[in-house]
């Protein structure tokens, strides 16, 4: 394991901290990136997130788009829509790229968490004489928040992940490392980029999982808190790679 | 669209030699995940950390993973083994978990009946078990095939030809249409095997309609639903 | 559990039927590991070819480069060589550790970037110099045939404003330009000898670098005429180049070395190809490039069309 002990040396060499190609400036770009994508995706996608799990309408729309935006390759998107736009809206083109690949996590956690709330407390919302609009606010959305939270948490993962290949359309970013070796056949240099992005990629990790245990456990306490385990899991598997 | 007229072969070769690329890592990715998925739901304590390992391979970006195999496996740089093994470890990684719940979906009681009925481990396995958590599976393999079939583009910055290669293409030579042909084939790819996973998964699981089942059942216990309406 | 007749049933049909599925799709993935050479997914280059007389042609990801492979290996086919084409292989560092693995046993190459790639403190720069360089360099098992007249160079190009503004038409001028000088081009030019530190060493200019990955193509065009960069790599060869947008920029410290186009070849077989590609290096002109490079921008043709009709023109099909 030569080359690790060498990329962590290339990780820790003065360069790789100094002027424009910093790992600092390369990790601010991409978690810039990557934060705006998210929030945006976030933006879009909770509210029609809510109004499926709520209505229970429109469920199999959001399903058939969240299938097609996972067979979009983010690298052809990527190009055609920076050379549609041109290189001065390349930020732009990106953002949109990675918002695509966000929008589908965030809206399956948002639903399945409105729809894992155990009917009998909605229907004891409702006798209550509670509007729709409170059954939402009040019991569904404060319910759904874990699922939500791990909704999020898949779009970040993804996003962080695609945001690599920023780096082809000249937006920097911690892709350049990964780009640039490979192109230079620097396996040093791409597996010292690597190593920063697996290591962005666990800590977010680990920031959404203690947000989603500290929103579990501030909701443990209501009844009825039914969180299907299988919808739970169902929610993952659109975090990832690209 | 003069690009399309004049490279139709082109494309018809790059979306055969894409599907070849996606099918092997599905199908591995499938295999080698049922037996973790049932050591995942066996041993319990088991499952926390291969979900987490599995989680974290995930997380590794395809271009870094590309390009750190060669070294470590000692294949090819240029070889498709490099990228076959790649998609592999995601379809694994993805293909666990779904494997684990599937598993665990299956009635623990109808699973002690079978044993009441002295059916043995392996026995048990291929005539319970698995038709069981096959809707579960085919719900994950259909995840899988999806973004595996996606996934493959990006070998093109590694030198591995598949529909990736028209983005590539496309955009030096300034010809949208191209890379438009070739993010279009990539969904229709991905779409067209999927359609194909759910056909293949009526024939064999003809008691489940494509995993539809669970929804309508969990539908109709659901006074909310008739409420909404 | 009971469970009605006609649903046992079914379940017992799929549960054959699942065995069966899984059983064969066991079968096909170690049949696919185990690599019969009747297997579709084992054509792949990391091997050496079953039969020694197949040549391994190889080219950049670039569409330019692909022709002139293509022309190779349709020169080979015709003469009755086997030939496997392996194209798109990234950038130079990659395929040239292709090369040298033999993976792949020839591919087009720029005389110039291809010397100063192994030898970086090369003091040659004319197509001459640079072709009696090359054999010195090269590493063991590799070696070049005969070279073309035709060239495609890096060069760095402004707008034709930008240039009559500030009076600037070779990169010496550079030195006395006051704003900031951002240049563009592929990832790896940052790291050549004639990218940023280059410039700084010969002409004595502080650049920025964007990294723009299409090879000189119109992100990189775009982002000049856009002012988004001050200049940008181009290869010489690029129809666009003659469109008046732009002027490519002198460099009258020949930082930027020749680049005549020669067939870089596993020497095993260099012997054996010669024959098939020095009449094609004879007649090779960069004029010849710039109208197969318009073809394939502009008529969106493929490779193998632009190949067998030059091919043809010259009578060397």
């Amino acid at each position: 394991m030569n080359l690790f002990a060498d990329a962590f040396a290339w990780l820790a060499s003065p360069e790789q901290h100094t002027g424009g190609d910093a790992i600092a400036v390369r990790l601010g770009e991409h978690l810039l990136y990557s934060a705006i994508a998210v929030l945006i995706s976030a933006a879009i996608a909770v509210p029609i997130g809510y109004v499926i799990g709520h209505t229970g309408r429109g469920k199999q729309v959001a399903v058939a788009f969240s299938g097609a935006a996972r067979a979009l390759p983010s690298l052809g998107l990527l190009t055609l829509l920076t050379l549609f736009v041109g290189i001065g809206q390349a930020p732009m083109a990106a953002t949109i790229v990675f918002v695509v690949l966000g929008v589908p996590s965030v809206l399956a956690g948002t639903y399945a968490g409105v729809e894992a709330v155990d009917e009998r407390v909605v229907d004891a919302a409702r006798a209550m004489g509670m509007t729709e609009w409170q059954i939402l606010w009040r019991v569904e959305a404060p319910i759904g928040l874990p699922l939500l939270i791990g909704g999020l948490r898949s779009a970040t993962l993804q996003i962080v992940s695609t945001a690599v290949l920023a780096a082809y359309v000249g937006l920097g970013g911690l892709g350049t490392y990964i780009l640039r070796g490979i192109n230079l056949n620097d396996y040093v240099q791409m597996l010292g980029g690597a190593i920063v992005i697996v290591a962005l990629a666990l800590v977010l990790d680990a920031a959404f999982s203690l947000t989603a245990w500290l929103a579990e456990s501030t909701t443990r306490h209501r009844p009825g808190n039914a969180a299907k385990p299988a919808v739970v899991s169902h929610t993952h598997p659109q975090e990832g790679t690209s | 669209m003069t690009w399309l007229s004049r490279n139709i072969d082109l494309v018809l070769e790059l979306t055969l030699e894409h599907l070849w690329l996606s099918l092997l890592p599905i199908v591995a990715g499938l295999i080698i995940a049922i037996p973790l998925g049932q050591l995942a739901w066996r041993q319990q304590w088991l499952r926390g950390p291969m979900l987490s390992l599995v989680g974290l391979l995930y997380t590794i970006p395809s271009l870094a993973l590309f390009v750190l195999l060669p070294p470590i496996l000692g294949i090819g740089y240029l070889s498709r083994a490099n990228l076959i093994v790649a998609l592999t470890i995601y379809a694994v990684a993805l293909m666990t978990r779904f494997a684990s719940d599937a598993f665990a979906s299956v009635d623990s009681h109808v699973r002690q009946a079978a044993v009441a009925m002295g059916y043995d481990g392996w026995r048990r396995f291929w005539a319970v078990d698995l038709p069981l958590a096959g809707p579960v599976l085919l719900a994950g393999l259909r995840v899988v095939a999806v973004s595996t079939v996606s996934l493959v583009t990006v070998g093109v910055l590694v030198g591995i030809r598949s529909l990736g290669f028209l983005f590539t293409d496309g955009l030096q030579r300034n010809i949208p249409v191209e890379i438009l042909t070739g993010i279009v084939m990539t969904v229709v790819t991905a779409l067209a095997l999927d359609a194909l996973l759910v056909l293949l998964g009526r024939w064999l699981m003809p008691w489940s309609r494509d995993g539809r089942g669970r929804v309508a059942a969990r539908r109709r216990r659901s006074p909310r639903a008739a409420v909404a309406r | 559990m009971t469970l009605p007749p006609q649903r046992r049933r079914a379940l017992d049909r799929g549960s054959v039927r699942m065995s069966g599925a899984v059983t064969a799709a066991t079968s096909l993935v170690l049949l696919a590991a185990c690599g019969g050479s009747s297997d579709p997914l084992d054509t792949g280059a990391g091997e050496e070819p079953a039969d020694a007389s197949t040549v391994v042609v190889g080219s950049q990801a670039y569409y330019s480069n692909e022709i002139i492979a293509e022309i190779y290996a349709q020169a080979l086919e015709v003469d009755g060589f086997e030939v496997e084409r392996q194209f798109q292989i990234g950038q130079r560092d990659s395929y040239l550790a292709a090369m040298e693995s033999g993976e792949v046993d020839l591919i087009p190459e720029y005389s110039g970037n291809l010397l100063q790639f192994y030898d970086a403190e090369t003091e040659a720069r004319s197509p001459d110099d640079v072709a009696a360089a090359l054999p010195e360099a090269l590493p063991e098992g590799l070696t070049v045939l005969n070279r073309a007249e035709a060239q495609d160079a890096d060069s760095y190009n402004v707008t034709a404003a930008f240039s009559q503004e500030n009076g600037i038409t070779s990169l010496a001028d550079l030195a006395s330009y006051d704003g900031e000088i951002t240049v563009g081009g592929n990832i790896e030019l940052e790291s050549r000898p004639y990218g940023p530190d280059g410039l700084a060493e010969f002409y004595g200019v502080e650049v920025e670098f964007v990294a723009i990955g299409d090879s000189g193509g119109p992100l990189t065009k775009d982002a000049i005429r856009g002012g988004d960069i001050t200049m940008g790599d181009i290869y010489t060869a690029d129809p666009d180049l003659a469109s008046g947008d732009f002027v490519t920029l002198e460099d009258p410290e020949s930082m930027i070395l020749a680049q005549n186009v020669v067939p870089l070849a596993d020497a095993e077989i260099a012997e054996d190809i010669a024959g098939v590609l020095d009449p094609i290096s004879a007649v090779l002109t960069t004029e010849d490039l710039i109208a197969m490079n318009a073809r394939s921008v502009s008529e969106q043709l493929d490779s193998a069309t632009i190949a067998s009709e030059w091919l043809a023109e010259n009578g060397l099909n």
